[in-house]
């Protein structure tokens, strides 16, 4: 790892005004567990490093009209045992829990692993198939940008280079939804996943028919990808094994996966298939 | 670039001045000489660097020595109180719980972590919580076992 200059500003004020600073050569950091790597194999090694860990207020998760929001600062860890989380969006908690183990949840925060944007991670398959949006900061403003709208390659996102992510707005599920993330780990509990899936569903009142249906996919494409043609096969449809398979049949569209030591391209691709239906089903099966 | 942090390792107040790419593990074994805390994998994943940063466990090998600026660092040599070892520490010991003992500072460390927040852990919640701390003798059931009966030292 190269000498850096290292800051740790009060405020986000002092954060953008930083990153405006040190330009490219910066780079922020919150937790660190992605960052010290990738500075330790210098595949990145910047010249300034901006500290995050002074910085108030980024660390909270409240509930408000009608979505949970997290702060950027959050920690894995924070967010799995939250009681909001763990009352309005257990898939969420749940989803967490299943990042790598309990010391990386400690250190890693949200922001700073969506930042990240490795196509591998958990939490961005649910909070597409949640409809959550990210809040991005800059010294000019703030936006707002869709879960599924942020990740634009492997490893890139939309994030501005003087832009940082400083919290999570996630939508509470209608009425008579429910909610899952699996994620297929074939070698160890820790891994990332050879393909996951998360799927949130509303059904009618009679709970016989899809209203409304949203499904993600991570680790089968250079980003995390919404699996639109699965969901466009069982809106308005009734709930049916066949249809449930259908729809992890046409996830195939969306996936285009390397071959890697976690499973060849075709077999994730056939995976996928597998884990959009099993997590269809267990999103109905949690419908309440 | 070197920056000026002030630090308590175990109760003990420290300030130095440590470059800004220095790991957290190589300050507390290099600059402070605490070698009990080992580094294995490098990369967070296989735990024998565990320390505690306000009391909540970080693989000091991910953790740039900056991060202890203001905190509370505790590391496998702080467990023991008073000349007397931590109920973790003679539970390890009683049951068996390590074989080389390349991986046990960061085993107990993260089963004091768990043990602060749970003084009476089940099988499943040892296993979830420890699951990255890796240990290549003992095929890890005499470690949960320690963990389970830890409590019986506690005073």
């Amino acid at each position: 790892m190269i000498a850096f200059d290292y800051r740790t500003p009060g405020s986000l004020e002092e954060v953008y005004a930083d990153l405006k600073e040190a330009g490219s050569d910066g780079k922020i950091i919150a937790g660190g567990t992605a960052l010290v790597i990738m500075m330790k194999q210098q595949l990145v090694q910047p010249s300034c490093v901006i500290s995050l860990r002074n910085v108030s207020g980024l660390s909270d998760i409240s509930e408000n009209n009608g979505s949970v929001h997290i702060g950027g600062l959050v920690s894995h860890a924070h967010l799995d045992a939250s009681d909001v989380v763990q009352g309005k969006l257990p898939v969420l908690g749940a989803t967490y829990h299943h990042v790598a183990t309990q010391r990386v949840r400690t250190m890693a925060t949200v922001g700073g692993g969506l930042a990240h944007a490795d196509p591998n991670q958990d939490p961005p398959p649910t909070f597409i198939a949640l409809g959550a949006s990210f809040e991005l900061g800059s010294a000019g403003g703030s936006r707002s940008v869709a879960a599924e709208d942020f990740f634009s390659d492997y490893y890139e996102t939309v994030l501005e280079p003087e832009e940082i992510v400083t919290g999570v707005s996630v939508p509470l599920m209608a009425a008579n939804s429910g909610a899952a993330y699996l994620k297929f780990l074939p070698r160890s509990a820790d891994d990332y996943a050879t393909v996951s899936a998360a799927a949130v569903v509303t059904l009618d009142a009679a709970k016989s028919t899809i209203q409304d249906v949203r499904i993600a996919m991570g680790s089968v494409n250079t980003t995390p990808v919404r699996a639109t043609a699965s969901e466009d096969v069982l809106r308005g449809q009734p709930v049916k094994a066949e249809g449930l398979r259908e729809a992890g049949e046409k996830a195939k569209e969306h996936t285009d996966p390397v071959s890697d030591f976690r499973g060849s391209g075709s077999y994730k691709t056939q995976m996928a298939a597998v884990f959009v239906r099993r997590a269809l089903e267990a999103a109905i099966a949690n419908a309440s | 670039m070197d920056k000026k942090i002030k630090f308590r390792v175990n109760g003990t107040e420290h300030e130095l001045e440590v470059p800004t790419n220095r790991l957290l593990v190589d300050m507390l074994r290099y600059d402070l000489g605490l070698t009990g805390t080992k580094e294995g994998c490098s990369v967070g994943v296989c735990g024998a660097c565990t320390v505690l940063i306000d009391g909540e466990m970080v693989s000091s090998c991910l953790a740039l020595a900056v991060f202890a600026d203001g905190r509370d660092v505790t590391t496998v040599e702080g467990l023991a109180q008073d000349g007397e070892l931590h109920p973790v520490q003679q539970s390890f010991i009683r049951y068996g719980g390590f074989q080389c003992g390349i991986c046990t500072p960061g085993q107990v460390v993260a089963a004091k972590a768990l043990l602060d927040q749970n003084p009476r852990p089940n099988e499943e919640e040892i296993k979830d919580w420890m699951m990255g701390n890796l240990c290549r003798c003992t095929g890890y059931y005499k470690i949960i076992e320690s963990i389970e009966k830890a409590h019986e030292f506690a005073k």
